[in-house]
């Protein structure tokens, strides 16, 4: 059975189109698709780090909050996981939001205040210092290297450990992950590009998990183009013959 | 046992059992709860046995092992019927005497009553003493007469009747319609209306609805949820299944924390004996209603307590909330159609089936009805659960139930709504308590925790405290409630560590209004309460930490020293012995002084010291 939090997505995406508005703009919708990609697709700027188009909403870095008006009552709210529905009035930027979207960039800079993307949005923001003491943490716990090799990668090498503020996030008791296929989804999706990936000799490691795995070579070309265990692992995934996979994608043209 | 097929089985058993019952018989009920099992209950139980085995009384009294009384503070609490004559602070060595004097005789054993705190006078009856007679334990009052652990018991005591009402005699329809009329609000803490929450679950659509009990209490201090499940299971079980009924259910949980123990066991064999009668499971009472209810326990996490954390807890995930726009009763445990209510919200449904949304609805204010249980705890002579009207005072239930502060000291504030409730004071003291009117305070009626403090509480350090709780227990997902929580928390401590400047209060307010408006979940909208409403109410006690580096309750270590009175001291060379950093010299029968430097500020000297000659500065 598919979980509530893993489907939240996709869960009530009807076929209803519905009419919204958007700083006082009016916009079609799919009923239950998720505000901030429609906002995104029309144009309007609003931040985000932890939401992704090829994963489930997650509404945990809490920078993209709107105001959404729902009859009388006006709220603040993520959009990231706000289904739409027929008549809301969406605000994406007033005082309070500027208020809350500042307070939460300025705690996001005082954790990672080396990350290039915190300190940019730090620029923009206008917030020059943190009033709160400084740590150097690369990772802001976004969880999108976590959701992306349990959604899409479908292995879950990695998972959220701890909580409060001793959350963080890695393989399993923190060993080398041996369900981990050394892809580096997590690496190309991590905003603040805390996860490395090295590759050398005949060898990649991701770094952060401490994951190392041996690479095939292109039975055409020579060169080295993704581990053994990945390949496998796809084949077994898509039934598609080993062989398929002795080449690399650029001979296979 | 074979199973009850029908209402009339159900009817005739009930009737076998109390005639089979002597009236007359005494009964010793012994609480049995986990407060009296810490002072010693189980060893107490033993020694009844074994005295009415000996004595060969077997036919004469009986022993009953129930849940909790309520007057924890003066724990083994016993109180035998038919005369209801109270015991208190019993112990091992009294069982033989009360047997001899108060079983075989007639007699009453004086050492073992309550006093009076005023009169001084002994009081004999447990409804006549004070710390009772001002409660209405509607919800409660069966604890102390029945056995958790047997069935017939509350069978016997008209158990499962509001059931058998339920089914027979009234529809889904007009059960959810008397539970809006009585309009009973949530006791988990949200206040929302149980019946207009039955209502949506019930026409939410899909074919599998789940109900769930939540009993996942994890306030620091609240015990409410746990004694009713230890107390009275089948209470809740019954309020369960009627709730199922009504919503179109046959599945249910109970989401119970391990750290319960009792709890964990008592609910389970309560649903081992209701499934055995028929009570649960397939066609209960001949009729087409089937349930059943499964126990999940949780691991411990103060946000399962969260009604969505709870339900992917159930699941086998993280035990993390998600946004509630789409609500639980429309889509909850496994995508579901999901009623959630707390234990104490379960437990009044038999009460408003049986008895009607008329008479229920009588008690409480306008807007909260019913009676409300509290864990009354912290600086209070009566520790102990009490159940109360809604609407009775916080005075009330402090000083008339409660019995006031205790060693003379100055009431300074209640805390309500447990670690993330608001600290009420004095001068709200006459505040009505129901859902608004501690919401209008700053604070809210959360579970039911009730943390009373005096004036030796400083009250920095107290909103220090609840933050350092809810630091740990915030699940870590948004960056608002994590990073938040901990900033509020560094920030408390550096006021009570000396560090305090210009400047922190007002990045306390604005760091409050963000966590409490751009969380998540109703944990971190809720954790700035302990410091704003602390803020709202002591801010002159905040200014003293940060401008005069000045603790005025002098609890804060950093800003306080202990000297002693060169005038009071005699010398007796008591601070000196006891002193575990030997910071303390001084001859003898000369005046001692300290040692600045090597003082870790214990303050044993100054509890130690018999001539009041150790001062806090």
């Amino acid at each position: 059975m598919k979980s509530a939090n893993l489907m939240q997505s996709t869960l009530y995406e009807g076929e209803d189109m519905v009419t919204i508005t958007i700083d006082g703009k009016k916009i079609e919708a799919k009923e239950g698709e998720m505000l901030l990609p429609v906002a995104l697709d029309n144009g309007f700027d609003i931040p985000h780090l932890c939401y992704h188009e090829a994963l489930s909403p997650y509404g945990a870095c809490r920078l993209c909050l709107v105001e959404v008006k729902k009859g009388n009552r006006t709220k603040l709210t993520t959009s990231c996981n706000y289904p739409v529905m027929e008549g809301i009035e969406v605000i994406t930027d007033s005082e309070n939001i500027r208020r809350a979207r500042k307070m939460v960039v300025e705690l996001l800079l005082a954790r990672s205040p080396n990350v290039p993307i915190i300190k940019k949005l730090a620029e923009r923001y206008g917030v020059t210092s943190t009033r709160f003491k400084i740590e150097n943490e690369d990772c802001i716990l976004c969880g999108l290297c976590e959701r992306v090799c349990r959604e899409v990668v479908g292995v879950s090498a990695i998972t959220f450990m701890g909580r409060g503020d001793k959350r963080e996030v890695g393989p399993p008791f923190k060993i080398e992950p041996e369900v981990c296929i050394g892809c580096g989804a997590c690496v190309y999706i991590c905003p603040t590009d805390c996860i490395k990936l090295e590759e050398k000799n005949d060898e990649r490691t991701i770094v952060r998990w401490n994951r190392t795995l041996r690479m095939r070579r292109c039975k055409i070309c020579g060169e080295k183009f993704a581990p053994w265990f990945q390949l496998e692992y796809f084949s077994k995934l898509t039934n598609i013959p080993k062989d398929f996979f002795e080449v690399c994608p650029n001979c296979r043209k | 046992m074979s199973k009850f097929l029908s209402k009339q089985d159900l009817e005739e058993y009930r009737k076998k059992i109390i005639n089979s019952r002597d009236p007359n018989k005494i009964i010793i009920a012994l609480c049995g709860d986990t407060g009296c099992q810490a002072y010693g209950a189980n060893k107490i139980a033993d020694a009844f046995r074994k005295e009415i085995k000996a004595k060969n009384l077997q036919d004469r009294v009986e022993l009953k092992i129930t849940g909790c009384h309520g007057f924890c503070e003066r724990g083994p609490l016993i109180v035998i019927y038919p005369k209801k004559i109270f015991y208190q602070k019993v112990s091992e060595k009294d069982v033989s005497e009360i047997i001899s004097e108060s079983v075989v005789n007639d007699n009453v054993i004086e050492r073992l009553l309550y006093v009076h705190p005023e009169t001084k006078e002994p009081i004999v009856k447990e409804d006549e003493v004070p710390f009772y007679n001002r409660q209405q334990k509607i919800i409660s009052g069966m604890n102390s007469v029945i056995d958790p652990t047997n069935i017939d018991d509350y069978i016997a005591i008209g158990g499962y009747s509001a059931l058998e009402k339920a089914l027979f005699d009234m529809d889904p329809d007009s059960i959810i319609e008397e539970v809006k009329k009585a309009n009973l609000r949530g006791r988990g803490g949200g206040g929302f209306p149980t019946g207009v929450k039955w209502e949506s679950c019930k026409n939410a659509p899909g074919d599998i609805h789940y109900v769930i009990c939540n009993a996942d209490e994890g306030d620091p201090g609240a015990y409410m949820d746990r004694s009713l499940l230890e107390g009275n299971p089948h209470s809740v079980l019954e309020g369960m299944m009627i709730g199922a009924y009504a919503i179109g259910s046959s599945e249910g949980y109970v989401y119970v924390r391990n750290e319960y123990p009792l709890a964990v066991e008592n609910v389970n064999i309560a649903i081992k004996q209701a499934r055995e009668y028929g009570l649960l499971g397939e066609n209960i009472l001949g009729t087409d209603f089937s349930f059943d209810i499964k126990v999940t326990r949780g691991g411990g996490a103060f946000v399962c307590g969260e009604s969505t954390a709870l339900m992917a807890s159930i699941e086998g995930l993280w035990g993390e909330p998600r946004a509630k726009h789409i609500h639980t009763v429309v889509s909850g445990l496994y995508n579901k159609p999901t009623n959630l209510n707390n234990v104490e919200t379960w437990a009044n449904v038999p009460l408003i089936i049986n008895k009607g949304a008329d008479w229920y609805s009588k008690i409480g204010t306008e807007n909260s009805k019913g009676t409300k249980i509290f864990s009354l705890v912290g600086k209070v002579n009566n520790t102990g659960l009490v159940e109360v009207p809604m609407g009775i005072t916080l005075r009330e239930i402090i000083f008339d139930i409660g019995g006031g502060i205790p060693n003379g000291k100055k009431f300074k504030a209640v805390q309500t709504g447990g670690p993330s409730g608001g600290c009420i004071p004095e001068e709200y003291l006459d505040t009505p308590v129901d859902f608004d009117r501690l919401t209008e305070l700053g604070s809210m009626m959360g579970s039911g925790g009730m943390i009373v403090m005096d004036e030796s509480t400083c009250m920095v350090d107290v909103a220090r405290y609840f933050l350092n709780f809810l630091k740990d227990e915030s699940c870590g997902k948004c960056t608002t409630c994590r990073e938040g929580i901990k900033r509020m928390y560094e920030i408390l401590t550096d006021i009570t560590e000396g560090r305090g400047k210009e400047g922190d209060i007002e990045l306390l307010e604005e760091l409050g209004w963000v966590v409490a408006n751009a969380s998540l979940c109703g944990l971190g909208q809720t954790a700035p309460n302990p410091v704003l409403s602390t803020i709202r109410y002591f801010r002159d006690e905040y200014e003293a930490h940060i401008k005069e580096k000045r603790c005025p309750a002098k609890v804060c270590k950093a800003l306080i020293r202990y000297e002693i009175d060169q005038e009071k001291c005699t010398g007796c060379g008591r601070c000196r012995i006891n002193c575990p950093v030997e910071a303390i010299s001084g001859e003898k029968k000369k005046p001692h002084i300290i040692d600045q430097e090597k003082c870790i500020k214990c303050g044993i000297c100054h509890e130690v010291c018999k001539f009041d000659a150790v001062n806090i500065i």
